[in-house]
C-alpha cells in the first residue's frame, strides 16, 4: 500500500498540472496580501478562491486522474494486492498531492500575513475542502463508468454545493421568514461542507457583526468549542462517507 | 502723616485674617489622636475647619457632613457602611472630601444610598477616593459647580436591578467629572437633567448596562473618555447641544449593544472618536443636525446604523475600514449627507489624481438591507450567491436607495 501511495504521489507530481496549481494559488495569495494592507479584506478575497477554485480543481483533477488510471488500476487488481488497499492508496495519494500544493500556494502566505488563529482556520478549512472533494470525485468516478458522465456529475455536484445550495437556503429563508427558522437554517447550512467552511472563517473575521441578532444561534451552533468540534466532525464525515461508499462499490465492481 | 489710609487698611486686613486663622482649626482623627472616631470630630468641627483622618477602619453608620469643612484622608482610611447605611452624605456647600476608601454602602431602591452622596450643595470637591462595593458610587443631586476627580469606583454587580450607577448625577449644573475609573456598576456615569458639565478623561468599563448614560442633559461635553466592554455601550438620549470629542468606544458586543446609541439628539458634534470592534458602532435614531466628522470606525459589525427618522446630519471626513457593514438603515428616505469619507470598500478610480474618487460610492450594501429585515440571512453572508447579488445591486441599485451615496469618497484614509 505504501508503495502504491508513493507511486501515485510521484505520478501526480510528475504531470506538472499540480505544480502549476500550486503556483497559481501562490501568485493569487501573494498578490492579494501584498497589494492589500487590510488583511481581513485579503482573507475575504482568498475565501472566494478557497470556496470556489479549490473544490473545483480538486474534484475535476481527481476525477480525471481516476479515469486515466483505469488501466493502471486493472493492472494492480490482477496482482496479489487487496482492492481496498489500492483504492485507499489512490485516495491518499491524491489527497496528499492536492493538499501539499494548497499548503505551498496558500498556506505559506496566509501564515506569514494573517493573525495566527484566523490563518489556521483558513488553512484547516481549505485542507478539509480539498480532501472532501477528492473523496467526492472518487465516488463519482466509481458511480459512472463513462468518463464524460463522471466528469459531468462531479461538475454538477460542485455547482450544487457551491452555488445552488446557498441559493436554495436563501430562497427558503425568505419564504419562511415569518417563522422561527433560525435553528433549521443553521442546521441546513451546516450540512454543506462549503458553507461550513465559510462560517468558520466568518466567525474569525466578522465576529463583531455576528454578535448581533443571530449571534446567539451562531455562537451556540458554531462558535463554541463544541460547535467547532461538531463542524470539524461534519467535515470529516464528508470525507469518510463518500470514500467508504466508493470503496465498497470498488470492492464489488466488475472491472 | 504717620499712618496713611493704605497702611491702616492693611493693618485691618491683617487683623481680620488673623482672627479668621484663629477660628479655623485643624482636627485630627485616628488611633492615638484627639478623636478616635469621625462622627464626634464632625460634631466638634465648625465651618472652614480641616479634618485629617488617619489610616484606620471606621464603621460608624451614616457620616453626615453638614459644615463647610475639608476632610482629608491620610494613607487612605477606610469608611465602611456595613451594607446598611449610606456611607458619607454631604449636605453642605464648599466641602472637600479626599483620599478615603469608602465601601459597602447599603442597598435600597427607595432612597438610593450611595458611597458618597451630595445633597443640594455647591462647590463640593470629591477627589482621590476609592469606592468599593457600594450601591451607588458617587451620587450628586441638585449639585452645582462640583468637581469629581480621580476617583476609582468599583462594584461587583451581577444584575441590573441590584446595583446602582458609578457616578450618578441628577438635576445638577456645571459639574466636572475628571479622570475617574469606573467598573462593575449598572451605568458607569449617569446624567439626568445635568447641564453645562464636562466629563473628561474617564475610564468606564465592564459596567452591566451603559458605560455612559445621559438623558435630558443639555450643553455638556464629553472629551477623551474611554469606554470598553460595557453591557450595552453608551447611550445618549433626549438631549441637545452635546459635544463628544476624542472618546474611544471599544468592544461593545451583543445584539442590543452599541458604541454609542443616540436617540432624539439634536445639534451635537461628534468628532475625533474611535469606534473599534463594536457590534454597532454608532446608532442614530431621531437624531437631527448632528455633525459627525473625523471619526474612525474600524472592525465593527455595523459602522453606522442610521434610522430613516434622522435628518440634516452631516457625516464627513470619517474613516470606515474593516467593518462588516459600513452603514445600514431601515428605510429609503435619505435626509443626511455622507460626503468626503474614506471607505475601504470603495472600488472606483481617480483619473484626475485629486485624491477624490471619480465615481460616487454607495455605502449601503444590499445585504445590510436584507439583514436589517431578516437577520438570520447573516448565515449566508460572503457566500458566492450573496456576493453575486451584491455586485448586481452595486451596478443597478434597486432595493437600496439610489441617493444614499458619498459623492466625493476619498481614496486614502485620513490621518486620524
Amino acid at each position: 500500500m505504501k508503495g502504491i501511495t508513493k507511486f501515485v504521489i510521484a505520478d501526480i507530481l510528475k504531470n506538472r498540472i499540480i505544480l502549476f496549481y500550486a503556483l497559481i494559488l501562490g501568485v493569487f495569495s501573494w498578490s492579494i496580501f501584498s497589494l492589500e494592507d487590510n488583511t481581513s479584506k485579503g482573507i475575504m478575497s482568498l475565501l472566494n478562491i478557497i470556496l470556489l477554485t479549490v473544490p473545483l480543481v480538486s474534484i475535476i483533477f481527481s476525477n480525471i486522474y481516476m479515469y486515466n488510471s483505469a488501466e493502471f488500476i486493472e493492472l494492480l487488481v490482477s496482482q496479489p494486492v487487496k482492492r481496498s488497499a489500492i483504492w485507499t492508496s489512490l485516495f491518499i495519494g491524491l489527497a496528499v498531492a492536492l493538499n501539499v500544493s494548497f499548503l505551498v500556494g496558500i498556506g505559506i502566505p496566509v501564515l506569514l500575513f494573517v493573525p495566527f488563529m484566523t490563518g489556521m482556520t483558513v488553512i484547516i478549512t481549505g485542507m478539509m475542502i480539498t480532501t472532501i472533494f477528492v473523496s467526492i470525485a472518487m465516488l463519482c468516478s466509481i458511480l459512472m463508468r463513462d468518463k464524460a458522465r463522471g466528469i459531468g456529475l462531479s461538475i454538477m455536484l460542485w455547482l450544487f454545493l457551491s452555488l445552488i445550495y446557498d441559493g436554495l437556503v436563501l430562497f427558503f429563508m425568505f419564504q419562511y421568514a415569518d417563522y422561527p427558522i433560525e435553528k433549521p437554517m443553521a442546521i441546513f447550512s451546516a450540512l454543506n461542507p462549503i458553507d461550513l467552511a465559510r462560517i468558520q472563517v466568518l466567525l474569525q473575521v466578522d465576529v463583531a457583526a455576528l454578535m448581533g441578532y443571530t449571534g446567539a444561534i451562531f455562537k451556540k451552533m458554531f462558535g463554541t468549542m463544541t460547535g467547532y468540534l461538531v463542524s470539524l466532525i461534519l467535515m470529516l464525515l464528508w470525507i469518510v462517507i463518500p470514500f467508504l461508499i466508493s470503496i465498497k462499490l470498488f470492492n464489488k465492481k466488475d472491472l | 502723616m504717620p499712618f496713611s489710609v493704605l497702611k491702616i487698611s492693611l493693618l485691618f486686613l491683617l487683623l481680620v485674617t488673623m482672627t479668621q486663622m484663629a477660628i479655623c482649626r485643624i482636627i485630627h482623627v485616628g488611633p492615638g489622636k484627639a478623636f478616635k472616631n469621625i462622627r464626634p470630630a464632625l460634631l466638634e468641627a465648625k465651618d472652614y475647619d480641616t479634618v485629617y483622618v488617619y489610616h484606620s477602619f471606621y464603621k460608624e453608620g451614616n457620616i453626615v457632613i453638614n459644615k463647610k469643612i475639608v476632610m482629608i484622608g491620610v494613607d487612605q482610611p477606610v469608611i465602611d457602611g456595613d451594607k446598611k447605611y449610606e456611607v458619607v452624605s454631604i449636605k453642605s456647600d464648599d466641602v472637600v472630601f479626599k483620599g478615603f476608601q469608602v465601601q459597602n454602602s447599603g442597598f435600597a431602591s427607595l432612597n438610593d444610598p450611595g458611597g458618597i452622596k451630595v445633597y443640594d450643595a455647591n462647590d463640593v470637591v470629591i477627589e482621590n477616593n476609592l469606592l468599593e462595593n457600594n450601591f451607588f458610587g458617587i451620587y450628586i443631586q441638585y449639585g452645582k459647580n462640583c468637581i469629581i476627580r480621580n476617583n476609582r469606583v468599583k462594584a461587583y454587580g451581577i444584575e441590573e436591578q441590584q446595583i446602582g450607577n458609578g457616578i450618578h448625577c441628577w438635576k445638577s449644573d456645571s459639574l466636572q467629572i475628571i479622570g475617574n475609573h469606573i467598573q462593575g456598576h449598572r451605568d458607569g456615569i449617569y446624567f439626568e437633567f445635568v447641564t453645562h458639565s464636562i466629563i473628561w478623561c474617564n475610564i468606564s468599563k465592564y459596567n452591566i448596562r451603559y458605560g455612559l448614560h445621559f438623558m435630558f442633559s443639555n450643553d455638556d461635553a464629553y472629551i477623551n473618555n474611554y469606554f470598553e466592554a460595557n453591557g450595552a455601550g453608551v447611550a445618549v438620549m433626549y438631549t441637545k447641544n452635546v459635544i463628544m470629542y476624542g472618546n474611544t468606544f471599544k468592544n461593545s458586543k451583543g445584539d442590543a449593544s452599541y458604541g454609542i446609541l443616540l436617540k432624539e439628539i439634536s445639534d451635537a458634534e461628534i468628532r475625533g472618536n474611535r469606534f473599534i470592534n463594536n457590534t454597532s458602532a454608532l446608532f442614530l435614531e431621531g437624531a437631527n443636525r448632528m455633525l459627525i466628522h473625523k471619526n474612525v470606525f474600524s472592525g465593527n459589525g455595523w459602522g453606522l446604523k442610521i434610522q430613516a427618522n434622522c435628518m440634516d446630519n452631516v457625516i464627513t471626513e470619517n474613516n470606515f475600514a474593516g467593518n462588516t457593514f459600513d452603514i445600514s438603515t431601515n428605510g429609503s428616505l435619505v435626509l443626511n449627507t455622507f460626503n468626503d469619507n474614506y471607505w475601504d470598500k470603495y472600488e472606483g478610480y481617480d483619473l484626475d489624481k485629486n485624491g477624490i474618487g471619480d465615481l460616487p460610492f454607495h455605502p449601503l450594501s444590499l445585504y445590510s438591507v436584507i439583514i436589517e429585515n431578516n437577520p438570520i440571512a447573516m448565515l449566508l453572508y460572503r457566500s458566492f450567491m450573496v456576493t453575486l447579488l451584491e455586485r448586481t445591486e452595486k451596478l443597478i441599485p434597486s432595493i437600496t436607495p439610489e441617493n444614499f451615496r458619498d459623492d466625493r469618497p476619498v481614496l486614502k484614509p485620513y490621518d486620524l
